[in-house]
């Protein structure tokens, strides 16, 4: 048979061609990531000093720092963390643990994918309808870290779901072997050993957190406040929120930009931090559990 | 021992409980959403406490609230244009004494408080305005909530600024990314792929409102020179913002799916004489179409959901049709931008629940449309 | 008869891992050729390298000669690669047909070595299912999927691939350890009609379906050939020690 000489040129151009048109793409993704970052660092670090991370705004939030809005932020993680770490890690004990195949776990990891698919916008919505509204709550810290605390759930849930999942089953048999009972088992033999993955989890649902904006519109984010909160029924700043108004709203925007440069540098430093800090705890005792 | 008899039981049953929370919060996000939003349905476009009256005379009976709207801004000013006699509109929007002001003019039509009027009219009788219905609010092309006397709460403008926008991310976003996870997956040796998979799905770490901010301050202005716009806050920059967050989740998904194309096929292929790329174009994705599927429905759902960045970028004008070179107004970018203004549990406020109603059914289907399709690999 | 294919004292390390230990072995043209050994002994890998296959996994070392008609196929400059696993077909131990029609799955190797020719490729899909025993099977269904055909059928579509470009080499592994009996007598039928044009490899576990088959057999050991022979005189007469308590059985 008779194979085209050309077609071989033709395949090594074609290949060529596509191999780095999607090597440069890639790489441009990075790239982009970098621009973002190095844009933001470069713009934000120059406004960054004590007086900044440590002050109260002034002049109409063109002045000043941004303590309320980082104190108010921390309440928030707090506050939403305290609620979805333990009853995320007891979902994905029950799911990974407890749950026996069939439907009704289907249904569960079904609903946790699509509590995950819910729109963080939803989570402000039904947060102040449910707390502010329902319970009365009104817009305070203790209605927003709810609503955070619920969009965090399932991200608590499928990481905690997926470090008991890596636990070698001859751990678990082990225990039972020496009498130990589930709940035994579970607490002293397998949580052990997927901790450090489970809290890889709640580092990522902290970084999620303290990004996210819209859940807390309505249900805890001031615009303003003279004083920091006193109390987990007041309204709070919040980082993501400050830097949304600053950057949009009012009549000084040109004025403020330094601020909300300053603003989106520290949001960015957060997320570094935890990515650094998840991947570092990933790798460290990654390495550890295998070397058992 | 005895103690751990008493407590195991309890902590099982808290596990077990907790186990259901998932499912038990959506249900909750059903029940709250939908009850405000269905209220939405039903009720009157006119403000409440006020009524709208016409001559007792006028044969019209009832109007729609985009009639209203249109007398109001003077684009009717004959009641023929309404199926009435021919006569010009007088329009008073809040006179002093209902039946004295309808007396002289029987064109006239009126906002008026409804309790004022006590029932003792001679004149004047209110005239019915037309409800607001699911088919009105989905097909309805103006949204102008606060509009008086009659809201305009159509969501057409909105539902295609939310299309278009989402619908042109992922144009950008889903060759970007499928070209970057086929080169993650198949062609990128271990130690490149190492380094660059941390830092893409550092992109799925960043705050929508710093992509928004970023948006801001570099796309939209890059947008608007680009095309000499006289403003950049246009659906385009949206796409942009949105593509570029959409990424993480379409290489990571689509990366996956390529990872499960046999080992075996691949080198049938090759053992063939096919060059390696034209086993990925011809074995590798083809065999991994369901997945890459499910990953642009996915990154379609993110962008449809997107609040922040939209609300930052978009300009936020309900201008129907919407393109890509103008301001729109996206559904989530709504809800965000009215809520805090909306009185509550005004017809404004359900309203935006209704909107948040609907935005909640398209992430559902595409929940739905994502397990179908990854379902069928299986 | 002359030895289409050839090695020198071959060497392959995965890695740290000595996986061929010096293989020297001379395939004659238009023969079959069994590989026997235990699990893990180096026979896919031994296959492999007649069509560079192992050269797509990263941390390979290969040392030593592979001649092919006398040319050493490791030395051929890289665009050549394509072209000569054009002339050396694979047939795999699992059934592994594209996601494509059982018309495309056949044409595929016609169409990325570029012929375009479409009453050609309709020829040669026919004449080679025909030769693989599968056309009067699927010549009513050649627009459906090939997943929708049986195991045994699946594997025959797998070999017509193989064929429909015209090797002179088929290397099969284990290409009927997934099959039923039936199917697998379909297989051994098929390769005992190839032999007269092609020569062919074939790594099995199973010592009948040697001895049915081949003309020759190798045996491996722990990344060592300790024998080659005519197949009868292996399975009749083995000279190793080693050789003999393998086709016994005995092997511990
Ligand atoms: N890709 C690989 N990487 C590392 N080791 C491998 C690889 N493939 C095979 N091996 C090792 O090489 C040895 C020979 O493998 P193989 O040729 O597949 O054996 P056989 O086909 O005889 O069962 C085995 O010990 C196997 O574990
Ligand atoms: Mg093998």
């Amino acid at each position: 048979m008779e194979f085209p000489e050309s077609n071989e040129r033709r395949k090594k151009l074609g290949q060529a061609i596509m191999f780095g048109l999607s090597r440069g793409i890639s790489y441009g993704i990075v790239a982009l990531l970098f621009l973002i970052l190095f844009f933001i660092v470069k713009q934000g670090i120059g406004v960054i000093n004590w007086e900044f991370l440590t002050a109260m705004p002034t002049d109409g939030m063109t002045k000043g720092g941004i303590w309320p809005a980082i104190v108010g932020t921390v309440y928030l993680v707090l506050g939403s963390m305290l609620f979805a770490f333990p009853v995320g890690v007891m979902a994905g004990i029950y799911v990974n643990e407890y749950a026996v195949a069939g439907p009704v776990k289907r249904f569960v990891k079904m609903m946790t994918n699509n509590l995950a698919g819910v729109p963080s916008i939803i989570f402000g919505l039904f947060g102040m309808a449910l707390f502010v509204n329902q319970m009365g709550f009104g817009a305070s810290i203790l209605a927003g870290s709810l609503t955070l605390g619920l969009l965090a759930l399932p991200i608590v849930i499928r990481t905690t779901e997926e470090a008991l999942k890596s636990v070698d089953d001859t751990f678990r048999q082990a225990s039972y072997a020496l009498g130990g009972s589930k709940l035994y088992t579970i607490r002293k033999v397998v949580l052990p050993i997927a901790l450090p993955n489970i809290l890889t989890g709640l580092i990522l649902a902290v970084g999620r957190v303290s990004g996210e904006t819209a859940p807390i519109l309505f249900t805890v984010a001031a615009y303003f406040l003279p004083k920091l909160p006193s109390s987990i029924m007041d309204q709070a700043m919040a980082l993501p929120y400050h830097l949304y108004v600053i950057s949009t709203s009012g009549t000084q925007i040109e004025a403020s930009r330094p601020m909300a440069y300053g603003t989106a540098f520290v949001l960015v430093v957060i997320v570094l931090i935890v990515n650094i800090a998840a991947a570092l705890l990933r790798n460290y005792f990654g390495k550890k559990v295998k070397m058992n | 021992m005895r103690i751990r008899r008493f407590t195991e039981p309890i902590f099982e049953s808290l596990i077990k409980i907790c186990g259901y929370s998932s499912g038990f919060v959506v249900l909750l996000i059903i029940v709250f959403l939908f009850k405000e939003g269905i209220s939405f349905f039903g009720s009157s476009p006119v403000e409440e406490g006020f009524t709208m009256y016409v001559h007792a005379s006028n044969p019209v009976k009832d109007l729609s609230a985009a009639q209203i709207k249109d007398v109001f801004d003077q684009k009717i000013t004959n009641w023929k244009a309404l199926g009435g006699a021919d006569q010009p509109i007088d329009f008073e929007f809040l006179p002093k004494c209902i039946d004295s002001y309808m007396d002289s003019l029987p064109g006239s039509l009126a906002f008026f408080p409804s309790a004022q009027t006590d029932g003792k009219l001679k004149s004047a009788i209110p005239i019915k305005i037309d409800k607001i219905t699911v088919g009105k609010f989905l097909s309805d092309t103006e949204w102008f909530p606060t509009s008086r006397p009659a809201a305009r709460m159509g969501v057409m403008p909105l539902l295609l600024g939310t299309l278009l926008v989402s619908f042109f991310a992922i144009i950008i976003a889903l060759p970007l990314g499928l070209a970057a996870s086929i080169y993650l997956a198949e062609i990128a040796d271990e130690r490149i792929r190492k380094i660059l998979k941390p830092v893409i799905e550092l992109l799925a770490g960043i705050p929508s409102v710093v992509y928004g901010f970023f948006g801001l301050v570099v796309i939209v202005p890059l947008v608007q020179s680009t095309f000499n716009l006289p403003v950049g806050e246009t659906a385009l920059a949206g796409s942009i913002v949105l593509a570029i967050m959409a990424l993480p989740t379409i290489i990571t998904v689509s990366e996956d799916a390529l990872r499960t194309t046999p080992r075996a096929m691949k080198e049938a292929s090759l053992a063939l004489g096919a060059s390696q790329w034209q086993t990925i174009r011809l074995v590798t994705v083809p065999y991994a179409a369901s997945g890459i599927t499910a990953a642009a429905i996915l990154g379609i759902g993110r962008a449809i959901g997107e609040t922040m960045a939209a609300l930052m970028v978009t300009g936020n004008s309900a201008i129907m049709p919407p393109t890509l070179l103008q301001p729109v107004r996206t559904i989530p970018a709504t809800i965000a931008a009215e809520l805090g203004e909306a009185p509550f549990g005004g017809l404004h406020f359900q309203a935006l629940f209704a909107l948040g109603c609907l935005l909640f059914i398209i992430t559902l289907i595409i929940n739905l449309l994502v397990e179908r399709v990854s379902a069928k690999r299986n | 008869m002359a030895n289409k294919l050839e090695t020198i004292d071959v060497h392959l390390h995965y890695g740290e891992f000595h996986a061929l230990k010096g293989i020297s072995l001379a395939i004659p043209d238009h023969s079959v050729t069994a590989l026997i050994g235990p699990s893990g002994c180096g026979k896919s890998t031994y296959l492999r390298l007649f069509n560079r296959m192992n050269d797509l996994i990263p941390y390979t070392k290969i040392t030593g000669q592979v001649l092919m008609d006398g040319e050493d196929i490791y030395k051929i400059k890289s665009s050549k690669i394509d072209h000569l696993r054009r002339t050396v077909g694979m047939v795999f131990q699992k059934p592994n047909p594209f996601p494509k029609s059982i018309f495309e799955n056949v044409a595929y190797g016609l169409r990325v070595n570029g012929i375009s020719d479409n009453s050609f490729i309709e020829n040669q899909v026919e004449k080679t299912l025909r030769q693989a025993a599968l056309w009067e099977e699927v010549k009513d269904k050649l627009k459906k999927s090939a997943f929708e055909l049986s195991g045994g059928q699946q594997q025959r579509l797998c070999i017509a691939r193989a064929l429909a470009i015209e090797p002179t080499v088929i290397l099969m592994d284990e290409p009927a350890s997934a099959l039923d009996p039936i199917s697998t007598g379909k297989i051994e039928d098929l390769i005992f009609e190839l032999k007269d044009q092609y020569t062919i490899i074939i790594v099995t576990h199973n010592m009948q379906q040697a001895g049915r088959v081949s003309d020759y057999t190798g045996f491996f050991y722990l990344g060592n050939l300790i024998e080659f022979d005519k197949t009868k005189k292996i399975f009749t007469n083995p000279s190793k020690q080693e050789t003999e308590n393998y086709i016994t059985g005995r092997f511990g």
